[in-house]
Formats: C-alpha cells, sequence, structure tokens
C-alpha cells in the first residue's frame, strides 16, 4: 500500500524472515535456560570440589575433627576447635557491638527521619561502610586501631598483644553494621501506619509506640537481619587475617581467648593454603572451608527465607 | 495522671536522644578511616608511582603500576564473564518466575550471595590453578566473576520485572520475535538499572582479595599475561601492609587511596543513575 | 466467501483446564467494523487475542480449532509472520518509551531488522499517523520520545504503529476504556475513516460504543458466542434472550 516495491515480494521476504527468526527464537530460550543451569552447576561444583578435596581428611580424622584442639601440621594433627572457636567469638562479639548501632540506625532511620538531607546523608554514610573494601578496614586496623588497643589493654592488666580477637572483633563489628540496618530500616518502613495512629490516638509517647507497636512486627525481620550481618561476620577473610594474629593453639582462660591471638576457619585458610605442602594439610583445610561453606549458607538462606516470609504476609 | 505523663514523655525523649546518639556515632569511625587513608594515601600518588612497578626492599620509590594494570585486567575479564552469564539468567528468572528451575537457580544466587569469597579461591584453585600448573589472571578473573553473578543476576531481574507488561505485549503484536523483544526492548528500557546492579559489582570485586590469594597469586611485575600470576590493588595492599618494610607500607598507603577512590566513584556514579531514572535495585 | 477475511471455525481456547472460548463459529467480511461486547469474563479478550495467536504466549494457554486468515488458518502458519500481518491496539497506549514518535510508528520494521530506505520511511510514518490522525500535531516533533503525548495522542500513535505494517485487519482491545472522553470520541472518529482500507474488530465493554461504531456486533457471554448480527437489529430487536437481558442492563 504505502512502499513501491510489490506487495507480494514484501510478503514473501517478510515470511521469510519470520521463519528464520522462529529458529532464532528457540536458540534464545535455550540460551536463558542454559544460564540459569549454569548457576546451579557452580553451586553444585563448589559443593562437590569442597567435599572431594577434603575427603582424605574427612575419612582419616573422621567427625572427631570438629573438636580436635590441636592444630599442628607439622605432626600432622588436625583439629578444628581452635578455629570454631576464634571464628564464633569474633563474630559473636562484633554482633552484639555492632547490633545496638544496626538498631538505632534502623529505628532512626525508618521512624524518627526517613525523609530529608539529614536522612539522606545517614544512609548514604551506611552505604558507604558496606562499600570499603575489608582489605582497607583491615589495614587501617593494624596501623591506628591495634596501638589503641594495645594501650588498652595495658590499662586493664592484659597482655597487650594488640592483635587478637578483640580487634578483629571491633573491626569486623563496624563492618558488618550495614547489613543489620538497613534490612531494619526497610522493615521499620513498612509498619502499616493504621497501627502506629491506633497505639497514638491512645496517647502513647513515641517511645511506647517503638517500643510496643514497632519493635514486636518487625521482631522477625530484624532476627533476619542479625542473621544476615552474621553471615557476613562469618565469611569475612581479609580484615580479621590481619588483626587476628593467626595463632593455632587454643586459648587457656576467657581473657585470653578474648584479648589475645588467635585464628578463625578463614583466617587459617588463608594464611596456610599456599603452605599446605601434603595432602593430608591441604584436605584438612579444605574441610574447614567446607564446614565455613555450609554454617554461612545456612544462615543466610534462614535469613533470607524470614525476609520473604515476612515481605509476602 | 500529669505526673505520669511527663515522665513517660521524658522516657521518651531521652529515648530519641540515645537512638540519636548511637545512629550517629556510627559516622565516626567512618570518618576517622577514611580520612586517615586519604592523610597516608594521597601524598604518595603521582605520576612515577602510578607508572613504576614496586621497587626492591631497601631502594625508595616505585609505585603500583602492576597492580593498576592487573586490576584492570582481571576486572575486565571478569566482567566479560559475568556480564553476559549474569544478564541471560536475569533475564530467564524475571520472565520465568514461576518454574522449578526459577526455584533452583534462584536459590543457587541466593546461595552464591552467602559464600564465603575465600571459599570461591579454594575452589577456583582446584578448577583452573591445579590444572594449568600454575597461578593465573585467568583464574582471578573467574573467581571474581562468581562473585559478580549475585549482584548481576538480580538487579536484572529485579529491574525487568518492574517493567509494565504492556511493552512486551506491544512489541510481539507487531510480529517481533522473542528474543528480539527481549534484546531491542526489554533490556534498554531496563538499561539504567541493569548498569548500575553491573557498577556495583565491579565495586565490590576491585576490592576482593581472598579469591585472588592463591589464584592469581601476584607478581612483582608488569604483566599482560593471563596464564601467569597477576598483581592486583587489594592484593599488594595485602602483602606490603604486612611486610616489615616502611617503603612498601607507604605504597600501600598509596593504593589503598586510590582503591578507596574508585570505590567512591562508582558507588557516586550508580547513586546518580538509580536518582536520574529514579531504578529501585 | 471471496469478501471473507477472518473465519473461526469450532474455535475453543483453554487457560490450563479452563475452557474459555467455547465453540465458536463466525465470519467476518473486508472492510467491516466489528464490535464484540460481553460481561466481565466472558471470553471476548481471550477470543480476540486467539486471532493473532498472542493468546499462546501464556504459559499453560492453549487453543483448539481454526481461525482462518484470507483462507489459511493462522495456526498451522508461523505464528510471528501471523502476528506481522495483523495489527493489535492494546487498553492501555503503550508506546515505547526507549524510542522517538518516528521510530516507534517504524518500530516494527526497526525491531525486526528490516531494511528500509530512509525514503520509504518517511512515507510509511507520515501516511501512517495522517490515517491515525496524528500527523498534523506531531510533524514538528518526529524525533522526540512521545512522552509529552495524552492518552488519547499516545493511543493513536500505537494505532499508526500498527498501521505502519501495512495490515488487512486490526485488533482492538477495549482500546479507548483508559482515556477520557475527548480522546475517546477521537479514537471512536477514527473507526470511520480506517475501514475503508482495513477490517476492524473492536472488543468492547462499552455498550454504546459497540453501537455507535459498529456495522455488526457479536455477543458473547460465559465463553460462548451467542448472538453475531447486525449492530442495529442487536440493539433494538436481539433474537436471544441473554442479549436482551444484556444490552438491558440485567448484567453487566
Amino acid at each position: 500500500m504505502f512502499v513501491k516495491e510489490n506487495p507480494k515480494f514484501v510478503e514473501n521476504k517478510r515470511l521469510k524472515l519470520s521463519n528464520s527468526q522462529l529458529k532464532w527464537e528457540t536458540i534464545f530460550r535455550r540460551i536463558l535456560i542454559a544460564m540459569s543451569v549454569l548457576l546451579v552447576l557452580i553451586i553444585l561444583g563448589v559443593l562437590a570440589t569442597l567435599i572431594l578435596e577434603s575427603l582424605p581428611s574427612i575419612k582419616s580424622l573422621g567427625i572427631g575433627f570438629l573438636w580436635g584442639k590441636v592444630w599442628d601440621p607439622v605432626s600432622n594433627v588436625y583439629g578444628a576447635y581452635p578455629f570454631l572457636v576464634g571464628t564464633l567469638l569474633t563474630s559473636f562479639i562484633a554482633l552484639i557491638i555492632s547490633v545496638p548501632f544496626s538498631y538505632a540506625i534502623a529505628i532512626y532511620l525508618g521512624e524518627y527521619n526517613p525523609k530529608g538531607w539529614l536522612s539522606d546523608l545517614l544512609k548514604n554514610a551506611i552505604e558507604l561502610i558496606a562499600a570499603v573494601p575489608s582489605i582497607i578496614y583491615g589495614f587501617w586496623g593494624l596501623f591506628v586501631l591495634v596501638p589503641i588497643v594495645r594501650t588498652f589493654e595495658m590499662k586493664i592488666g592484659v597482655a597487650p598483644y594488640g592483635i587478637g580477637v578483640f580487634s578483629s572483633s571491633l573491626i569486623l563489628a563496624v563492618m558488618i553494621i550495614p547489613y543489620a540496618a538497613s534490612l531494619g530500616i526497610t522493615l521499620i518502613r513498612m509498619v502499616p501506619s493504621p497501627l502506629k495512629e491506633g497505639a497514638y490516638a491512645l496517647g502513647a509517647t513515641r517511645f511506647e509506640v517503638i517500643r510496643s507497636v514497632i519493635m514486636p512486627y518487625t521482631r522477625s525481620g530484624l532476627f533476619a537481619g542479625v542473621l544476615l550481618s552474621l553471615g557476613r561476620a562469618l565469611g569475612e577473610t581479609m580484615a580479621v587475617t590481619m588483626l587476628i594474629g593467626n595463632t593455632s593453639a587454643v586459648a587457656n582462660t576467657i581473657k585470653d581467648a578474648i584479648f589475645g591471638p588467635g585464628n578463625t576457619m578463614a583466617s587459617v585458610i588463608a594464611n596456610e593454603f599456599t603452605e599446605a605442602d601434603h595432602t593430608q594439610y591441604l584436605s584438612a583445610l579444605i574441610e574447614l572451608g567446607l564446614v565455613l561453606f555450609f554454617v554461612t549458607v545456612i544462615i543466610n538462606l534462614i535469613g533470607k527465607r524470614i525476609i520473604t516470609r515476612f515481605t509476602n504476609e | 495522671m500529669e505526673a505520669r505523663i511527663g515522665i513517660r514523655n521524658t522516657k521518651s525523649v531521652i529515648f530519641k536522644g540515645i537512638i540519636v546518639f548511637f545512629a550517629f556515632l556510627i559516622t565516626l569511625p567512618l570518618i576517622i578511616i577514611l580520612l586517615y587513608i586519604i592523610k597516608q594515601g594521597a601524598g604518595q600518588v603521582n605520576w612515577h608511582f602510578l607508572t613504576n612497578v614496586p621497587a626492591p626492599v631497601g631502594e625508595a620509590g616505585g609505585g603500583i603500576s602492576n597492580a593498576l594494570l592487573g586490576s584492570f585486567i582481571m576486572v575486565l575479564i571478569a566482567s566479560v564473564i559475568a556480564i553476559p552469564v549474569g544478564m541471560m539468567a536475569g533475564i530467564y528468572l524475571s520472565e520465568n518466575p514461576k518454574t522449578k528451575l526459577a526455584y533452583y537457580s534462584g536459590l543457587c544466587v541466593d546461595i552464591l550471595q552467602g559464600v564465603p569469597s575465600i571459599v570461591v579461591g579454594i575452589v577456583v584453585y582446584f578448577w583452573i590453578v591445579k590444572p594449568l600448573g600454575t597461578f593465573s589472571a585467568l583464574s582471578g578473573s573467574v573467581a571474581l566473576s562468581i562473585m559478580m553473578l549475585p549482584i548481576v543476576i538480580r538487579s536484572t531481574e529485579q529491574t525487568l520485572r518492574l517493567l509494565p507488561a504492556s511493552l512486551k505485549e506491544a512489541a510481539l503484536s507487531l510480529g517481533v520475535p522473542y528474543h528480539r523483544v527481549i534484546l531491542k526492548v526489554i533490556v534498554p528500557c531496563g538499561f539504567a538499572g541493569i548498569l548500575s546492579g553491573i557498577m556495583l559489582s565491579i565495586a565490590r570485586i576491585i576490592g576482593e582479595t581472598a579469591p585472588l590469594l592463591f589464584t592469581a597469586f601476584g607478581n612483582p611485575y608488569l604483566s599482560t599475561s593471563v596464564t601467569k600470576p597477576m598483581e592486583s590493588l587489594p592484593h599488594l595492599i595485602f602483602t606490603y601492609a604486612t611486610s616489615p618494610y616502611d617503603d612498601w607500607h607507604n605504597l600501600a598507603w598509596g593504593a589503598s587511596f586510590i582503591l578507596l577512590m574508585f570505590v567512591l566513584v562508582l558507588n557516586i556514579i550508580t547513586k546518580l543513575l538509580t536518582r536520574k531514572w529514579k531504578v529501585q535495585l | 466467501m471471496e469478501s471473507t477475511i477472518v473465519k473461526a471455525e469450532n474455535y475453543n481456547s483453554y487457560f490450563g483446564d479452563n475452557h474459555v472460548v467455547k465453540d465458536v463459529n463466525i465470519s467476518i467480511n473486508k472492510n467491516e467494523v466489528i464490535a464484540v461486547m460481553g460481561p466481565s469474563g466472558c471470553g471476548k479478550t481471550t477470543f480476540l487475542r486467539g486471532i493473532n495467536r498472542m493468546h499462546e504466549l501464556i504459559p499453560n494457554a492453549t487453543s483448539k480449532g481454526k481461525i482462518l486468515l484470507d483462507g489459511e488458518n493462522v495456526y498451522d502458519m508461523n505464528a510471528i509472520y501471523v502476528r506481522s500481518k495483523i495489527g493489535m491496539v492494546f487498553q492501555r497506549p503503550n508506546p515505547f518509551p526507549n524510542l522517538s514518535i518516528y521510530e516507534n510508528v517504524v518500530a516494527g520494521y526497526l525491531l525486526n531488522g528490516l531494511k528500509i530506505s530512509k525514503a520509504d520511511k518517511d512515507v510509511i510514518v507520515e501516511k501512517s499517523l495522517t490515517s491515525a490522525a496524528l500527523w498534523k500535531e506531531v510533524k514538528d516533533s518526529l524525533h522526540k520520545k512521545g512522552t509529552f503525548l495524552s492518552g488519547g495522542q499516545q493511543q493513536r500513535l500505537c494505532i499508526a504503529r500498527a498501521i505502519a505494517m501495512q495490515p488487512e485487519l486490526i485488533l482492538f482491545d477495549e482500546p479507548t476504556s483508559a482515556l477520557d472522553p475527548i480522546s475517546t470520541s477521537s479514537v471512536e472518529a477514527l473507526f470511520h475513516e480506517l475501514k475503508t482500507n482495513y477490517t476492524l474488530i473492536i472488543v468492547t465493554h462499552n455498550m454504546q460504543q459497540a453501537a455507535r461504531v459498529s456495522d455488526r456486533t457479536a455477543f458473547f457471554y460465559m465463553g460462548e458466542l451467542v448472538e453475531f448480527d447486525d449492530t442495529k437489529k442487536m440493539f433494538t430487536n436481539p433474537a436471544d434472550q441473554r442479549t436482551q437481558n444484556y444490552i438491558t442492563g440485567r448484567f453487566s
């Protein structure tokens, strides 16, 4: 009707084009599927490699590996207990320190001051904390935080290592604040206004509304946020490696455990992987990696499940 | 009655004070750290610093050119791998949300997001370094690309899901085949969101050290070979910061400053992008 | 018949096990304006989408029976080809936001990578926009994106886009239900002009619109084609009780 070419000719060109396009449609759909399958293959591959390479260690050491207290590659004795302790100590101390801050930020930006320039500024600051690479935290921690902690340890009468579980926990605490905080902000903003207005109408103060309405409503979601922070803490390697002192012995007292040097699963792998010169040694390290993998993945998945359940209600 | 209300009001005010205090207190360590890095590192940066490799121990001077080039090359290769794969997977997830594959694939994305970076490094060591018999930039890039995937996938998926279905319908009804509808209509319309996701993932991986510890390893020389070890900014910082030499510490501070600036700039650009196109990530 | 353009023979549509369109037989002639009306959920839109094979794009959507376009069963033809031969205008105007007005009109060619000369493209754009009664309003802003257009103008842009593909048949899925009254009447005026060159099938929720614009009207109820007749007769003296109930407002 419009173009000068013979309409039948145009029709045939169009039909030929459509026929080749059908082929490409199928190819494209298959590629999309293949990429999604690739993802599953990657995870399966990670799991398979970890299990395969830690098999020698699993076979010879068995389940006792988990509570073996001695890690001595020279004598070929491997026990994961020191690293489980180190990991749990650093992560939980970091959590205890960071959670009040995360909650404060979440309540402030979610309830008291959700909009405006000050609110944006603080929100950007929180995101910046998460964006700074962990190696930089580690580097700064090594040169600035450690001397401070050393002075502090001298004051309270503990062996003044400076490095150790305590410093690592401190830097870790700063690093994981954004994870619980961002989630908390979103959740607190999601609390329905009618709920809050009902309480205000009854004469409640702001604090009472937060305590009796907002907190209970977001409790499970905030817990999920804590789990996400925990997951992050468990997997953190570099900052911890630089500050923890890399000692694989179990401390004698709680004071030593906290203020003395130690190791986490991640840090011992980072330090000793390239030195592992025989199969047993390497395999034991990989087994630690396997344990680390399971623990972090499970904690993260639980956290995510809670969030999806919460946001779908 | 009035006294009670007074007490309750006071409690509320005190509580707000505590909250505000804690909330803003956290900016203190951030500011301290940033200022310290800038102070120690900015002074190190000059043309010589950027174009020379590190000097041997005892010699002053030297630079981080090997790490700069190395980071650039590895991030580039990682992006070339992760961007197409991530976008395709993200497209699949947004287009077919109810299939079994979408469920398991989405689960794997969630799992991957939580895997510690050192574990990724271990696995890639066995996949590539051992068979090749050498540390290599290639293995480092692969490790980094695995870490990029979850971010690219999720941001692609979420951006595309927000697009109205009528867009697809209009194109399909014109006789446009499915792959062209996705590639020429849907993806361009979601471009800002997808690009933001890509930039965020790059900002994340240029600072990653752990996956490179036993893959790319490190190299004191300038290298462009993909099958040989390669230095990177974060790895250089790690090696030199933990060394006992002051000269090397200085190099590490300069490198930290550069790394920090890269990360900051990428994050700012992403923020501007999302604000301009009002995207939600 | 020579002047039959679309013919449905025992056509059925399903969403999974849900039988949504039941055994439709209908014959539509060239240059007719057909209105398809019925209460919500009666299957009229599903039927419409079966004609240009948009229905099957929904997961679990299937169909049985034949739909003949110029004598050929569309379900035996290449689906992409069928869709390029039939134009469709949707309920909500949906011009492509990343393309200019000019590019939107020739989108059917651009997105398919079909090479046409600039001169030909210019002709297509002008003719299509003129047929859609939009040319005068946008001829000076062809290379801008269409975000400044009103709802009615955007819908006419979508009509121009459909016309540019040179279809014989254009399907409209409740094309004015998202528009204000003034835009609605401008689009309705368009139907009258378009019928010289095209056949139009218009699904509408609005009985008065059906009465105003169409030559013949089809009434769907609960998936069945209850009645199909001259519009005037349909609205003054319907043959079926259900049709009578619908037009007198017993249910909508």
